[in-house]
């Protein structure tokens, strides 16, 4: 199974599970190409249930400063698209099953020619699509080249997205609706802003059964438990860049800071908090 | 009554041909939106058009004269005319656009405005703006801008903004841009964006683009009195367009030849420059900034570093329209090196008593290899911007170039 239904079933599992889908982003290239691989295998292995890969860009004006010079740090090894569909091969060579989706900027994939560009992500082996400066208008041409393979798209939705706006984006969502927690950039949060909750009910009340993740700014396993009942899945990378930094990239530590924030992610049903209901992969 | 040319009627809102749209985060649409919006009520609006062009006429100092350039033109040929938008207040033609949207924010209830800025110009003229209106002002710029164009940082702290330095990839023009888009997706709910340039997501190209109309518009008039005909050629330099842009409007209706001059720095074969009309290998579509357009990148669509002399033209990308006009062939894009620019730079000095921006001098370098192809010919030259702010940078040039002769 991979594309499409790949990054549903990933939803649908977690929810048997009684918990959030685990999304982990990492840049590809960072710190080099094999660690990258190395450290993306741990997380499949600790318990990740999507794994979005960072394809470096020079100008990436949606990350904010960790990101920025990781992906920086990556294009200065030599990482440029080509490396990175090398890479999902690996990464799949090593085993690991969970749904791949690209995260890069527009321009690469023009660059490579679209079409050519998502057979190539079909044949390396991922499943699916994310690009963080191609809103709704836009995103036509990348949709239905996607689709024509039964790759996912995933787009992303803000707090400044009116309902409209937001049942239209989910409306071409074929993997999940990816809800910006902020207005803002990528990077690690102390703290998240109380609203998001109140955004993520509208978000999935307009997604009619489309799952919603939530990102940008989640880096703790408190911020993974408090959002664990309000959208389908939580995304963490900023937070995990810096957990690999300070452990000078092991396996180990990435590892035990995975499962931690899989464990988060299980509704506290003891407290009486039942989930939203929301009809996942109708 | 105040004269604007807003592009034609766009076949799809937002682009010219395929070049254009709106390539940024979804957080942005609505803030767009309501900019766009925004912009054609106030179009529609007697009483923001009156609130303009009083600005524009007691406060800028328009409508900037044109000059004729006799002894230049003696020399080089052909008659020369300069459109002085070195006299605006600040310096250079970014007044015009800076005026219009510091109306626009206030319009929008916005009280904090960032801008992007290379040269500095754009900087200055959005923090005069700033002060002159009592907005929050901050000004993102490249630490290599900020070096080479130091008066013009110290002139915005002046006048009361806050500079912020930028100190990633290439740090200049590029790299400010970048982090003004952050800061104002962040802060997106009280803070408008002051694009500086005929550039970034729609509807950016179309209301910078209008508001600088105001030099063709004049210039088109003060031609015609002074000379009872229209010009035989316009030229202006393009850095990411917006003063040819405001140059050509007026004339893309009329039988005039219209030259867009970008910055060859070091000469197309070295790679280092910022001409990406006229280098096929590197200057291919793509999107930057929030626009499809001509931008200067590797194979892998990797945006490469860009070389000019002049801040305001070290750019990998240029405004939609202009990808548009140039493969209409409507408009032709030409390229002057650093040091041919360093040339008219004197040559317009000595001979004028105009010390021009460099960039303008890209534009007056063209005029003169124009004019010697065709005598006669009454060349209309959009002088964008006064020289003051590259004193220490041409002094240097000057000086290891005189060092090398010697
Ligand atoms: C005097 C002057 N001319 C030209 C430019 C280039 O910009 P544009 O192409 O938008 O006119 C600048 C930009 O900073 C400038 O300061």
């Amino acid at each position: 199974m991979r594309g499409v239904s790949a990054v549903r079933d990933a939803f649908r599992r977690a929810r048997a599970e009684s918990r959030a889908a685990l999304i982990l982003y990492w840049p590809v290239g960072y710190p080099d190409l094999a660690t990258s691989v190395r450290l993306v295998v741990a997380m499949a292995r600790s318990g990740a249930d999507l794994i979005e890969l960072g394809v470096p860009f020079s100008d990436p004006l949606a990350d904010g400063p960790t990101i920025q010079r990781a992906t920086y740090r990556a294009l200065q090894q030599g990482v440029r698209t080509g490396e990175v569909l090398e890479a999902v091969a690996r990464i799949r060579e090593a085993g690991v099953e969970q749904p791949l989706c690209l995260m890069t900027y527009t321009n690469p994939v023009l660059a490579w020619g679209l079409e050519a560009f998502v057979e190539s992500v079909q044949k390396h082996g991922a499943d699916g699509l994310i690009v963080p400066d191609l809103p709704l208008e836009e995103s036509a041409p990348f949709q239905s080249a996607l689709g024509a393979l039964g790759l996912a798209w995933v787009p992303l939705a803000a707090p400044t997205t009116p309902d409209a706006r937001l049942a239209a984006l989910a409306a071409g969502a074929t993997g999940f609706l990816y809800f910006v927690s902020v207005t803002g950039i990528t990077g690690a949060r102390e703290r998240l802003p109380d609203e998001v909750v109140g955004h993520l009910r509208r978000a999935r009340r307009m997604a009619d059964g489309v799952p919603v993740a939530v990102g940008f700014g989640v880096s703790r396993p408190e911020h993974v438990a408090w959002l664990a009942t309000e959208a389908d899945g939580v995304v963490v990378g900023s937070a995990l860049i810096h957990r690999a930094e300070s452990a000078d990239f092991g396996g180990e530590a990435v590892e035990a800071f995975v499962r931690a924030l899989r464990d988060a992610g299980r509704w506290a049903l003891t407290d009486g908090l039942s989930p939203r209901s929301s009809r996942i992969g109708k | 009554m105040l004269v604007l040319i807003p592009p034609p009627l766009q076949e799809r809102p937002g682009y010219f041909g395929p070049y254009g749209g709106r390539y940024v985060p979804e957080t942005l649409i609505p803030a767009l939106e309501e900019l766009e919006a925004a912009f054609w009520e106030a179009m529609a609006d007697p009483g923001f058009l009156a609130e303009l062009d009083h600005l524009l006429c007691t406060y800028a100092g328009r409508p900037t004269p044109l000059s004729e350039a006799r002894r230049l033109s003696e020399v080089a040929g052909a008659r020369i005319l300069l459109k002085r938008e070195d006299l605006a207040h600040t310096g250079a033609h970014k007044i015009n656009n800076v005026l219009g949207q510091a109306l626009l924010a206030k319009r929008l209830g916005k009280r904090r405005v960032v801008a992007e800025t290379g040269a500095g110009q754009h900087g200055v003229a959005t923090a005069t703006a700033c002060a002159l209106l009592g907005l929050e002002c901050v000004v993102y710029m490249g630490v290599t801008d900020m070096a080479r164009q130091r008066p013009n940082v110290f002139r915005m702290r002046l006048l009361g903004a806050e500079v912020r330095p930028v100190d990633a990839g290439s740090r200049t023009l590029k790299d400010a841009i970048n982090e003004a888009i952050r800061d104002w997706v962040t802060n997106v709910r009280t803070t408008h964006y002051l694009l500086g340039s005929a550039l970034g997501p729609h509807p950016y190209p179309v209301i910078v683009r209008t508001f600088q109309s105001v030099i063709g518009v004049e210039a088109r008039a003060q031609v015609l009195e002074t000379f009872g005909r229209l010009p035989d050629v316009a030229v202006a330099c393009v850095g990411g367009g917006s003063n040819a842009i405001g140059l050509f409007a007026a004339f893309l209706e009329d039988p005039v030849e219209l030259i867009g001059v970008e910055a060859g720095g070091e000469g197309i074969q070295s790679g280092r420059h910022a001409a990406r009309f006229a280098d096929p290998q590197r200057g291919r579509s793509g999107v930057l900034h929030g626009t499809r357009t001509y931008i200067l990148q590797d194979p892998w669509g990797q945006i490469l570093e860009t070389h000019s002399v002049s801040a305001g033209l070290d750019y990998p990308a240029v405004g939609p329209e202009h990808a548009w006009l140039r493969d209409q062939r409507r408009v032709r894009y030409t390229t002057v090196t650093d040091q041919e620019a360093l040339s008219a730079f004197q040559t317009l000095a000595r001979l004028e008593g105009i010390i021009p921006a460099l960039e303008s001098a890209h534009a007056i370098a063209e005029a003169i290899r124009i004019s010697r192809e065709r005598p006669g010919a009454l060349v209309l030259v959009n002088l964008s911007g006064r020289g003051d702010k590259d004193l220490e940078t041409v002094s240097v040039m000057i000086g290891e170039v005189a060092g090398c002769e010697g």
